[in-house]
């Protein structure tokens, strides 16, 4: 039988999540035997070359184009793992929900102590920079999300058990000290 | 000496005293019933709901319901614990709860609740509401994303005279918490202490101390909220 095959992306995060995946430490030649890795920054494969097992997404959707990834996660990816407060609930960058956009672009671009030199007023307008959304949204509020993982970043521990779980189908028992949500 | 009172909870027998509140009474036969608003020897005030038990068939709050004699209570049904679950996600929801950016993170209560049920995500929408931050008294932060509205810190810090430094303003989805800003300026450090550490939630802060505890050595990142309770009679 082949091994599952598993993509991470991280959207609107910080990286931190993807982190705590090599915290698992020499774990990772065990999960090398365990699981292959298709699309993921792990080893840098860009696009989906096929089916995935499972899908390990990192961040909240800020822009248009983590809502694309995020689709095209769940279209090639038959379980989708929301992994930390950014996927799960929006996270820091959520902290914006409830200013206007408008009100926070021009604090960024225009307003803020360190864009003096921005006497133009320019906001960035390329077109080839994804739209920013209206707020932050968790992932569950866009596509459909089988589990989750909180903490930030969530404890490899928590990771690794939750994977190993997955694959080899056995029980998840889970201790109280590894769902932190900080 | 007061009257006795015998009673069950989930089948367990306990004694009470006449008239005391079920998770008083509870607390003292080493059974934990979750709070967010009560604290003890202090009016209640029922708010958040999260004590809610089945007493003699009906839900009842378990700090404003007294005991009585040949009461029977379920507290840890499966049924309770999903009520209790859903008002711990409800008020996660309502409020900006960015735990990862909070102070009181490791030390609260609500979030200590969202452990013990093992809360991977909420099953409502979230809120997003702006909420104000009021930072102009000298010791303390009013951290109004995180207020869950239990009214502790109005009905317990009080100046010598025994006025409240905290009150309500507004109803309903205007309603938000305010401080008295003369009676605050003369706030002692030690009453900051104390209306931060009755805060169920990181909606008080002293200023100044923020995140000097590390990660491991906070009150509930190795133990469950309510296990000093159930410990203590076992």
């Amino acid at each position: 039988m082949s091994k599952p095959i598993i993509a991470t992306t991280s959207l609107a995060g910080c990286f931190g999540c993807h982190m705590s995946i090599l915290d698992i430490d020499d774990r990772i030649l065990q999960l090398i035997e365990l699981v292959e890795f298709n699309k993921s920054p792990i080893d840098d494969i860009k696009t989906f070359t096929k089916q995935c097992d499972i899908g390990i997404i990192e961040g909240g959707c800020c822009n248009s184009e983590n809502v694309h990834v995020l689709k095209e996660f769940r279209k090639n990816c038959k379980i989708l793992i929301s992994l930390g407060e950014c996927a799960i609930m929006g996270g820091l960058p959520a902290m914006r929900n409830g200013i206007p956009v408008k009100e926070c672009l021009e604090e960024a671009y225009w307003g803020g102590p360190t864009v003096g030199l921005n006497t133009e007023k320019i906001m960035p307008n390329d077109p080839e920079l994804p739209m920013i959304l209206d707020k932050v949204y968790p992932c569950h509020e866009i596509v459909k999300i089988d589990y989750y993982l909180p903490g930030c970043a969530p404890r490899a521990d928590l990771i690794w058990a939750a994977v190993v779980a997955l694959v080899t189908g056995d029980e998840l028992n889970i201790p109280y000290e590894l769902v932190k949500f900080d | 000496m007061s009257e006795t009172v015998k009673f069950t909870i989930d089948g367990k027998e306990c004694i009470g005293k006449k008239g005391q509140y079920i998770v008083d009474a509870a607390a003292e036969n080493g059974v934990y019933i979750p709070v967010l608003c009560h604290m003890k020897d202090v009016i209640p005030a029922g708010s958040c709901r999260v004590c809610t038990v089945k007493a003699n068939g009906r839900n009842m709050a378990a700090c404003t319901s007294p005991v009585e004699e040949g009461m029977s209570i379920e507290n840890n049904t499966a049924e309770l614990l999903d009520i209790r679950k859903a008002i711990v996600e409800m008020l996660f929801v309502e409020g900006n709860h960015f735990c990862p950016a909070c102070e009181k993170s490791g030390n609260c209560d609500l979030q200590a609740l969202g452990y013990k049920y093992q809360m991977m995500v909420p099953r409502f929408p979230y809120v997003f509401e702006r909420r104000n931050i009021d930072a102009t008294t000298p010791k303390i932060f009013l951290e109004r994303n995180r207020c869950i509205f239990c009214k502790r810190c109005v009905r317990m810090i009080k100046d010598a005279e025994g006025r409240s430094i905290f009150a309500f303003k507004g109803r309903g989805e205007t309603l938000e918490i305010n401080i008295d800003h003369k009676l605050a300026a003369n706030m002692t450090d030690e009453m900051a202490q104390l209306a931060m550490d009755i805060c169920p939630v990181g909606a008080i802060l002293r200023k100044e101390v923020g995140f000097n505890e590390a990660i491991g050595t906070r009150k509930y990142d190795k133990k469950v909220i309510g296990s000093d309770i159930e410990n203590n009679h076992q």
